[in-house]
């Protein structure tokens, strides 16, 4: 009865939901903390090689025994290049062990410099420069070429086939054959769309091509052939006296 | 990333076998110095001479002057970070302000604190700060005592130019276990947790991961922080990004009461404040003494505090049949006076025991009635208490901690036997590891190995370590009898322990051998390390049996504050009486509870470990029917017809000056002259010679830190640090947590 009195339900509309303001957050690109996962937990095994070992020796030999500690960043490379191009919570560990300083001092070095990688990356490691030299010069056409050559993946991606993976980094210190980048240790400098490719191309073929400038140039010399200093520098003692010859 | 001085704890992965063989300890500590003593220096701050040590931060020097400096990272008892550039000051012929926490004051130089380039380089400075500064404020449990808060206030600007649409640095929390909570979005990177965990607390887990605005604080791994000094880092954080968890939105802090008191979780007397609203204790924070705690408390004082809220004795309680029921005061102390006479107890068999949180008043007036019922039977709540301590109590220097806790730092040997001082006194050990770090100090241990978070030679496990260490059979030996200023701290527990006479035998002759170095006018380097909060006061008043009154079967037992009593010690058929503050085990025992008042309930008298006589101050209201301790025994004294002779606080105190005068001089020391220390040291050895040895290894006195007496045992709070820290439960990175023995050495 009192039913009938009530207005009918209209379908009405959500009323305007005032969310409690928030800023964004900004993320990181890279985690600064640990997670266990199946591929990088402590459980699992590290320890140098015995060559390996032997050059670790050899390293921390360079530091008086109570200042150990300060072989923890080419140990750190040691093992990184021992295990597959990336730092595993397990060679801190075993670092940290090794030069018996706490774990965490070890975490803070892997965590500081960037050239640690944290996570598990392709068999070639390819780091484009993207600084503004490198940048004004084409750079970021080399991160497309990059990019679209292994089928649009983005800096930071790994290849399927687990063969590649690429990243921006910042200056190389190779301006002066910029735009550039490296790939494992080696500098591909000069690059042109067309070069990279060449470049990528030997190194899925498992082969390795020359390092250096891709131009054909010699080092940093000015491509266009000498203008100054071009002739023969002259050796020691040419214009001496007889005596000092 | 910090460089700190450093010695790890052996990160006993048992995964990373086959390491290089680590070399023996002593060649880790690297920076070790004596710090000369340097002349002063003078320069002008803000027009304004003063003069301070050469070596002073420039921060101090405006200190020094009476201006402020605002500051986030500097902390005067913390390694200089000078990384929030909060401080800034302009300096003359300096182009560009400079942080003055990270500059040495130099002679003749000329600083303004105060000038309109610092104004501005402060506001500069704030607004970064606040660009990745979360504005919750109002949700915020630090808010009211916020530095950041306050300092914004103070020296930020009026308004904002942060307009970015990119959003604020966001860090995920971490867990760092039940005490304290994290916001790590607030977190401004003074780094002032990290060098507190690394340096004093022990914890080298902590510390920064990642760079620049990436940056956070945390353990990288999933660890919480397991330290008995970790709430202080609550203290230390400038913003709300470590905060309490268990105070957590419970009270601001306008809201509270604050009143200065002292510690009773252990016999170091730490300084405390008790923050409370209405009838609730809040929350008890540190309260500086540079002579007893410096800044820091451990985390029972801090957080056991909860247990005064629950499992309290609030009425007077009489057992019939196997339960209780609640009474007058009148019928309690009625039907103890029937009990004491219907038990028939002549003499000696009535007996007193004194327990661990017994204030000093209380203990006097119950010695002065059981003395006066015509007894000597004072017994003491441990282990072997039922009988004179070995070490007696005619001397002082036989039972304190003679070195005093800051001259700890003055040792260059340290010897323990039989004690962990990380839970035996927390504080006083991250003294021993600020001077191990700092110095030169080695440290050896006799008793149960445990992780001491410094470095120490261990001699072994018995009596009979203790005798090749007085022959001078190690390493550590010889080292200890060239040192300059050896010191030995013997644990409570020794006396407890079977060859506790013996020990005491060995130590006090060694002592006596060595008394050039080892008791001169300026050290006394034989120092027992009480555990207990009303201990030393005990033995101050005597407050023992006699030879035969420990022979004596007890018929009437008075439990005052004690609940570690072996209930199978206590005759079927004695009457007992529980005076106290918490059902606890004693109660358990009673026939007759009283309800008592807890330490910050009453304004009492204790005495630490040094001999130091601290009031404590009472905070909130006894509750329930619960009345002052020593008042309750006064009541009492009456109806057993043994009045006692004061009806007031001041003289029960003038009673206890006629006792001993030093359990009324508060807040100083007496240091024991020579004379006396040695003849004290004579009487030891004549009285425990022909201690026989029985060889049974000392086990440390505290297997749980966060549990020792019915306040932490009735703290939630205490329960969960249990739950993570001792048992291991729910918290806690399973493979590198380090074994119980993982001993540094
Ligand atoms: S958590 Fe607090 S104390 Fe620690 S670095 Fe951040 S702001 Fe400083
Ligand atoms: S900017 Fe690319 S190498 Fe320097
Ligand atoms: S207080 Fe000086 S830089 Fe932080």
């Amino acid at each position: 009865m009192l039913a009938a009195r009530l207005p009918k339900r209209v379908p009405r509309l959500p009323p305007p939901v005032r969310r409690i303001h928030s800023s964004p957050c900004r993320r990181s690109d890279a985690l600064f903390v640990h997670r266990d996962t199946t591929y990088n937990n402590p459980k699992i095994p590290f320890e140098f090689t015995s060559e390996n070992m032997k050059r670790a020796q050899e390293i921390i030999s360079h530091y008086p025994p109570q200042y150990k500690k300060a072989a923890v960043i080419p140990l750190l490379d040691l093992g990184q290049r021992q295990n597959k191009g990336w730092t595993s919570i397990s060679v801190m560990n075993y670092v940290a062990k090794l030069l018996e300083m706490p774990p965490m001092r070890v975490y803070e070095v892997a965590t500081f410099y960037t050239m640690f990688n944290r996570e598990p990356i392709g068999e070639n490691f390819v780091q484009i420069c993207t600084t503004t030299p490198c940048m004004l010069r084409g750079a970021y056409d080399i991160v497309d070429t990059v990019c679209n050559h292994f089928g649009g993946i983005k800096p930071g991606d790994t290849t399927k086939d687990g063969k590649f993976t690429v990243i921006e980094v910042e200056c190389q210190g190779a301006c002066s054959n910029a735009p550039m980048m490296a790939v494992n240790d080696d500098f591909y400098e000069d690059l042109t769309a067309e070069t990279t490719k060449k470049v990528l191309e030997a190194f899925a073929k498992g082969q390795k091509p020359k390092p250096g400038p891709q131009s054909g140039r010699h080092t940093s010399e000015n491509s266009a052939g000498l203008t100054a200093l071009a002739s023969k520098p002259y050796g020691p003692g040419e214009f001496c006296t007889p005596e000092f010859q | 990333m910090l460089r700190l001085v450093s010695a790890s704890k052996p990160a006993s992965a048992a995964l990373l076998i086959k390491v290089a063989p680590s070399t023996s300890l002593a060649g880790r500590r690297t920076f070790a110095s004596t710090s000369a003593r340097q002349a002063d220096i003078t320069l002008t701050v803000d027009g304004k001479e003063v003069t301070v040590p050469q070596g002073s931060a420039l921060i101090q020097a405006c200190e020094a002057a009476g201006s402020t400096v605002p500051r986030f990272c500097y902390h005067d008892r913390l390694a200089i970070a000078g990384n929030c550039r909060m401080c800034l000051v302009e300096v003359e012929r300096s182009p560009k302000p400079v942080a003055s926490c990270a500059m040495p004051a130099m002679p003749g130089a000329k600083v303004w604190t105060n000038s309109p380039l610092v104004h501005e380089a402060r506001e500069g400075v704030m607004e970064f700060l606040l660009a990745n500064h979360p504005l919750d404020c109002p949700i915020c449990d630090q808010g009211g005592e916020c530095d950041l808060q306050d300092q914004s206030m103070r020296y930020g600007a009026d308004r904002t130019r942060f307009h970015e649409i990119t959003g604020k640095r966001a860090v995920e929390d971490k867990d760092l276990g039940p005490l304290v909570k994290t916001s790590m979005n607030r977190c401004i990177q003074c780094t002032r947790c990290v060098r507190f965990a690394n340096e004093v607390a022990g914890v080298e887990e902590l510390g920064t991961t990642g760079r620049g605005n990436d940056m956070q604080i945390g353990m990288y791994v999933e660890k919480t922080m397991n330290s008995e000094l970790s709430g202080n880092v609550v203290d230390l954080c400038p913003v709300g990004a470590l905060t309490s968890k268990p105070y957590a939105f419970h009270a601001r802090p306008w809201e509270l009461k604050h009143t200065d008191s002292v510690d009773v979780m252990d016999a170091v007397g730490s300084n405390i404040r008790v923050d409370s609203r209405g009838v609730s204790v809040m929350r008890v924070q540190p309260r500086p003494n540079d002579d007893v705690n410096e800044e820091w408390i451990s985390d029972k004082t801090r957080y056991a505090y909860d247990g005064l809220r629950f499992q309290r004795l609030t009425v007077p309680l009489i057992k019939q049949g196997d339960r209780f029921v609640s009474a007058s005061w009148e019928d309690a102390l009625a039907a103890i006076a029937d009990g004491l006479r219907a038990s028939g107890a002549q003499g000696d068999e009535i007996q007193a025991v004194a327990g661990h949180l017994a204030d000093t008043e209380s203990m006097v007036a119950l010695k002065d009635l059981i003395n006066r019922l015509g007894s000597d039977n004072l017994t003491l709540d441990s282990v072997g208490g039922h009988a004179a301590p070995v070490h007696a109590v005619d001397v002082r220097s036989n039972y304190l901690f003679n070195a005093t806790l800051p001259g700890v730092e003055q040792a260059d040997c340290i010897l323990l036997v039989g004690t962990n001082p990380r839970h035996e006194a927390a504080v006083l050990n991250s003294r021993i590891r600020k001077s191990w770090m700092h110095t030169t100090l080695e440290v050896g241990l006799i008793g149960e190995r445990v992780d001491t978070t410094y470095g120490y030679d261990y001699l072994g496990a018995d009596a009979k370590a203790v005798a090749d260490f007085v022959a001078g059979k190690s390493e550590f030996a010889k080292k200890f009898k060239s040192a300059k200023k050896p010191l030995i701290i013997v644990g409570s527990a020794v006396t407890e322990h079977a060859d506790g006479a013996a020990v005491y035998n060995a130590l006090a002759k060694y002592v006596e051998q060595n008394k050039s170095q080892l008791v001169t006018p300026e050290w006394n380097g034989f120092a027992v390390l009480q555990r207990v909060a009303s201990r030393p006061a005990a033995y101050e008043m005597g407050f023992v049996p006699s030879r035969k009154a420990s022979q004596t079967k007890p018929k009437f037992i008075y439990l005052l504050n004690a609940d570690e009593a072996d209930p199978k010690s206590i005759p079927r058929d004695a009457f007992v009486v529980y005076q106290g503050h918490h059902g606890d085990l004693g109660a358990q025992l009673a026939d007759v509870c009283l309800p008592g008042a807890a330490y910050t309930e009453k304004g009492m008298t204790w005495v630490n470990t040094e001999g130091r006589a601290q009031m404590g101050r009472a905070a909130v209201p006894p509750p329930g029917a619960s009345r002052e301790d020593w008042k309750i025994i006064r009541a009492l004294s009456e109806l057993v017809d043994a009045p006692l002779p004061y009806d007031d606080v001041l003289s029960l105190r003038d009673r206890m000056w006629e006792i001993s005068p030093t359990l009324v001089r508060y807040d100083t020391l007496e240091s024991t002259s020579v004379e006396a220390a040695l003849a004290g040291l004579k009487t030891l050895a004549a009285g425990t010679a022909n201690a026989k040895v029985s060889g049974a290894p000392f086990v440390k006195p505290i297997s749980n830190f966060y549990q020792t007496d019915p306040i932490s045992r009735a703290s939630v709070t205490m329960a969960h640090c249990t739950r993570a820290f001792v048992k291991g439960e729910n918290y806690g990175f399973s493979e590198l947590s380090s074994k119980p023995e993982a001993a540094y050495a």
